[in-house]
């Protein structure tokens, strides 16, 4: 029996190692389906930087000749994945989408990539575009120009993990890799209509990934489904010798938390959260949801974060202030680009930095060198310090009384391309609903709960109990099975 | 403002930036209006609250002193934009400067 | 200018200095500070780099272990208080050999703090107060030269503990000093090779002057990298001077890092072209905070080996010594140990204490040696200092043979056979030489029995020339006062 390219396609992960398990499909066909797609549909998307398609069709033949030789196989051996531009793989060029490191190829792999790839047997594809070194939330700062949202060309996929979001949802690849510093996966998950998850603080290393805020950065899956988010999750968490920040913890198998129902879960929803000028229709969209909720017997829970309206002030200062120190040692010294004929070397460096880092990064190092600099520390880096305190208790405080969160992702669904390309300022407010977490260090999920007036997606946001990953993937699968199924993309 | 030019030059100097073709006066404005919105902490009253300078409540976790090789110098050296030999070569620093 | 900056003693100076040390101590680890690759001294250029010494993107810092141990054992070495909780911050600033553009150090919050160290001042003992010890990383090195520099990354990451003294050094000769003890120190708890010339030993000084010791601080300069005792001596000599000198001529002193010419003698202002230095410390995000419990603690200072200052006083009040030559012994852990060695029953402890400072030291400063080219093992000088103290050679063959012990590795009383130089200490034999010697100086013979004291000393010395210098000098003396008397 054999399977057209469009049934391979849009498969979803669970669904395609099923039929890789069964003999129905091999690596092979499921790589050059997904390749065929790529080339059908990014020309115009512009999802990725940089394929690999030859090593892909390597690797899916060893794939399949592993598979033939049975025996244990690992879990995700032979299945088509992307991997955001920031996670350093081997070999392959990984640029941040940012002309700094335009020609950079990493001579070392992420531990995250090492996990899904050299472990759990996961293909990549390519490497996905996204906001220079993560700063952004709509994809538009990247030197390799913007991705487009496959649901409406015309406007952004959300960022930073845009084409992570955008390659996902219009079936180039089964699942993605992508970052989350305020949002970045869950945002441009939201907007694009597909699965994204913000692990605990610290369940993914961070080695290997091209640093923004490290007190604030986690990987974390972009996927089709609850049940692939799992499983992409299995592969990847776990302490790492290399990263400080790692943890400990047992990591559970999340597929264990599929299938279940929801009755008795205490869910908490912020008022904070359905802010002034948030969109009707993202309103009308994220109430259904928890409607839906309650008719799954779980109990609804008013809940307050007062600290809330403070957390786009705090995270774009610590943000910033740490990303001007992870970004000083792009100097075109050892690595990266290097201006032509500069005599000395202050100048060097100065040119180097400018030519290298666009407009909103270098705005942020700004933002960030004055924060931290002699005067004005205390009032700026200092007191956003203390500030997160208070959000992160805000957090502790309402877990006392809830099992999970339920909120918008995004106040407003995907904006057009180059809107907001001269207000930074308002481009930073609409992160209000996933900074918090970020800054608290908690887990969180965004899960596609239909539709705004426009037919534009929106997402369900799920916020958990910090490494309580299990809970958002119970709530978010018994969910996915009663909410408006993930809009698809047709091909082109 | 939050910011003056002046004070936006001597961050960029810091920043190892440079504003030769910047719209000083914008960025100035745009810094301006984020630092402005960043003013309203100050209506926070955080006596006492310790700062959170990480998102987990943890101690560092250490490394036992065993060397390990990751990358060989070659892979290390293959990025660089200029070498001599197995040297990193960079323009003629200004007299002075110096590390610690 | 050039007159003043002669050296002169502290006490004679018409003003008051005021020095406060930081000194840099590279530790040997196996490893770097935050990274698993290892460290390297005289390998070839950027052969020990990794993602994180290389400062490579998506690299991650994790602390090595044993730098927190090393910094634990120094911190209790000084009396400091360990921190139960310190930080780890970044120091921005870009250097081409900084590779991630901040350097990892402590800030605010150190791991160890408020130390003494005890020095000694004209046989006083000084306890000259520490700040603060902090971790942190080396930086590479850069080569200028050409059109360009060079730069290699071996050093980058390679941990380093800063000590910081308080501002109470008064003299080039107390700074002296203190780096010193601190250097033995670090020795004596193998947390570095303290080598000034290749750099795991530095120090920057502060200096500044003041009329008097009632007055306040003056503007201080920093003195850096300077890569000898002799030099840091002399560069706060001269630094002291030239602020002194200035102050007279109605000059302020510029708050600056200065620089030490070796050649001419003098500093110089490094003139950064650079705006002043603003390193936006910060907590480094990648780090956690640094948490020392009580068992750590106890565990690392059940390794304390005994300190250099404990090692003196023992000398002194175990056997007998001077505080100059337990100071003079105990200033360097190998000479110390040799004395050790050498001392045992029978010989008198403050004998082989002056055999070890004045010929055995003696003896290797003429060669230009140190004690680990000291050719006389401790069993050799032992062997030697028994047959002094048995009578079986005299104290003037005891230096031939000990001469003679440089050039082959003979035992002492093989060489004292060989060479045939065993006391006399019969009785009749001497008696016989004594009464050889009067018989041929009857001159001085009348004259000593005239009155003539002194001449005494004239006929020990012919009974020691015609024995060879073997006769019992006691006996000698014995057998003289009577046979004179007759």
């Amino acid at each position: 029996m054999s399977l057209s390219p469009s049934e391979l396609h849009e498969m979803t992960l669970a669904s395609a190692k099923k039929a890789l398990a069964a003999g129905d499909v091999s690596s092979r066909e499921l790589v050059e389906a997904h390749l065929s797609r790529i080339d059908a549909m990014d020309g115009e998307l512009n999802a990725f930087i940089t394929r690999t398609a030859d090593q892909a069709l390597d690797a899916a033949k060893t794939a399949d000749e592993t598979r033939a030789k049975g025996g244990d196989l690992p879990p995700l051996l032979g299945l088509p994945v992307g991997l955001k531009d920031l996670l350093c793989a081997k070999g392959v060029k990984t640029t941040a989408g940012s002309r700094m490191l335009e020609n950079f190829v990493a001579p070392y792999t992420a531990t995250c990539v090492r996990k899904l790839v050299d472990e759990a047997g996961a293909i990549s594809l390519g490497k996905l575009n996204l906001d220079e070194f993560a700063m952004g939330s709509s994809g538009e700062n990247s030197f390799f120009g913007a991705t487009k949202n496959p649901h409406a060309p015309d406007r952004v996929p959300g960022g930073s993990s845009s084409g992570s979001a955008a390659a996902v949802a219009s079936d180039m690849v089964l699942a993605a890799l992508g970052t989350d510093t305020g949002g970045s996966i869950r945002q441009p998950a939201s907007h694009c209509g597909v699965v994204g998850l913000k692990p605990t603080y610290g369940r993914v290393s961070r080695y290997g990934v091209v640093a923004f805020a490290s007190s604030l950065d986690q990987v974390g899956p972009v996927t089709k489904t609850v049940e692939d988010a799992a499983l992409m999750l299995n592969a990847i968490c776990g302490v790492d010798p290399f990263d400080a920040t790692s943890l400990s913890e047992t990591v559970p198998d999340f597929t264990q938390s599929l299938g279940r129902d929801i009755k008795g879960l205490r869910i908490g929803v912020p008022t904070e959260y359905f802010v002034e000028g948030i969109d009707p229709g993202v309103k009308r969209a994220v109430e259904a949801a928890i409607a839906k909720a309650k008719d799954a017997g779980a109990e609804i829970v008013e809940i307050s974060l007062p600290h809330t309206k403070y957390a786009v002030g705090t995270y774009y200062i610590i943000a910033p202030a740490e990303a001007s120190s992870n970004l000083a040692r792009y100097d075109g010294v050892r690595y990266g680009h290097r201006a032509e004929g500069a005599s000395e070397l202050v100048e060097m460096y100065t040119r180097s930095r400018t030519e290298g880092f666009g407009e909103e990064v270098r705005r942020r190092i700004m933002i960030g060198v004055f924060a931290l600099s002699s005067g004005y520390y205390d009032a700026y880096y200092g007191r956003a310090c203390q500030v997160r305190t208070l959000i992160r208790r805000d957090f502790e405080t309402a877990f006392e009384n809830v099992d999970v969160i339920a909120a918008p992702v995004s106040p407003e669904p995907a904006f057009k391309i180059g809107e907001r390309v001269d207000d930074p300022l308002k481009n930073y407010l609409s992160d209000i609903l996933t900074i918090p977490l970020n800054l608290a260090g908690l887990p969180g999920m965004s899960i596609p709960c239909g539709a705004d007036d426009q037919g534009l997606p929106v997402g369900l946001h799920l916020i958990g109990k910090p490494l309580d990953e299990a809970t958002l993937i119970r709530v978010g699968d018994c969910l996915e099975k009663v909410l408006p199924p993930r809009p698809t993309v047709k091909g082109a | 403002m939050a910011i003056d030019e002046k004070t936006v030059r001597h961050v960029a100097s810091l920043a190892r930036l440079d504003l030769h073709g910047v719209d000083v006066t914008k960025l100035t404005g745009q810094m301006s209006a984020i630092l402005e919105h960043v003013e309203q902490l100050k209506e926070v009253d955080v006596t006492g609250i310790p700062a959170t300078a990480h998102a987990q409540n943890r101690r560092l976790r250490l490394r036992e002193d065993e060397p390990m090789q990751v990358i060989t110098r070659e892979e290390a050296l293959a990025g660089a934009p200029k070498r001599q030999g197995n040297f990193i070569v960079v323009p003629r620093t200004v007299e002075g400067g110096g590390s610690s | 200018m050039a007159q003043a900056a002669q050296a002169q003693d502290a006490t004679q100076k018409a003003y008051d200095t005021v020095i406060g040390l930081e000194v840099h101590v590279q530790l040997m680890t196996k490893t770097k500070a935050f990274s698993a690759c290892a460290t390297s001294f005289g390998a070839e250029e950027n052969e020990f780099i990794c993602p994180v010494s290389f400062g490579l993107p998506g690299s991650l810092p994790v602390l090595n272990k044993r730098v927190v141990e090393m910094a634990i054992l120094l911190g209790k070495a000084t009396g400091c208080t360990i921190n139960h909780e310190s930080v780890l911050a970044r120091k921005n600033y870009f250097y081409p050999d900084l590779p991630k553009g901040y350097q990892i150090s402590q800030y605010d919050k150190p791991i160890c703090e408020h130390g003494t160290l005890p020095i000694l001042l004209d046989g006083e003992v000084k306890n000259i107060g520490i700040t603060r010890i902090h971790i942190e990383e080396d930086a590479g090195k850069s080569m200028h030269g050409g059109g360009g520099s060079l730069i290699d990354f071996n050093r980058a990451g390679t941990p380093l503990l800063e000590i910081v003294s308080e501002p109470v050094i008064r003299s080039a000769d107390e700074a002296t000093a203190y780096l010193k003890v601190m250097r033995q120190l670090v020795r004596t708890l193998g947390v570095s090779d303290g080598n000034m010339e290749e750099g795991s030993f530095r120090c920057d000084a502060n200096v500044s002057v003041r009329p008097t010791q009632n007055d306040p601080f003056g503007t201080r300069t920093e003195l850096k990298n300077i890569n000898s005792f002799r030099f840091i001596s002399r560069a706060i000599e001269y630094e002291a001077d030239r602020q002194w000198d200035a102050l007279q001529h109605g000059e302020k002193i510029v708050q600056e890092t200065r620089l030490y010419d070796a050649e001419k003698g003098r500093t110089y202002s490094m003139r950064s072209k650079e705006e002043a230095h603003d390193y936006r410390y910060f907590p480094d995000p990648d780090l956690l905070p640094l948490v020392i419990d009580d068992a750590m603690i106890k565990d690392v200072t059940a390794d304390m080996p005994e300190l250099p200052w404990q090692r003196r006083e023992r000398f002194e009040s175990a056997f007998g010594l001077s505080t100059y030559d337990a100071e003079v012994l105990t200033a360097d852990d190998t000479l110390a140990a040799y004395y050790e060695a050498v001392v045992t029953d029978g010989i008198d402890a403050k004998t082989v204490a002056n055999w070890v400072t004045s010929e055995l030291l003696g003896a290797l400063n003429q060669r230009g040696w140190d004690m680990s080219q000291n050719p006389i093992g401790a069993d050799r000088l032992q062997g030697l200092l028994k047959l002094l103290a048995a009578d079986k050679i005299t104290g003037k063959i005891a230096k031939e043979v000990f001469a003679k012990m440089f050039e082959t590795d003979d035992a002492p009383d093989k060489i004292v056979a060989s060479m045939g130089v065993e006391q006399i200490n019969d009785e009749g034999a001497v008696e016989a030489i004594v009464a050889q010697v009067i018989a041929e100086n009857p001159g001085q013979v009348e004259q000593f029995k005239g009155g003539k004291d002194k001449l005494f000393g004239f006929f020990v010395g012919q009974v020691m020339k015609v024995s060879r210098g073997q006769a019992n000098p006691q006996l000698t003396q014995e057998i003289l006062r009577r046979k004179l008397a007759e």
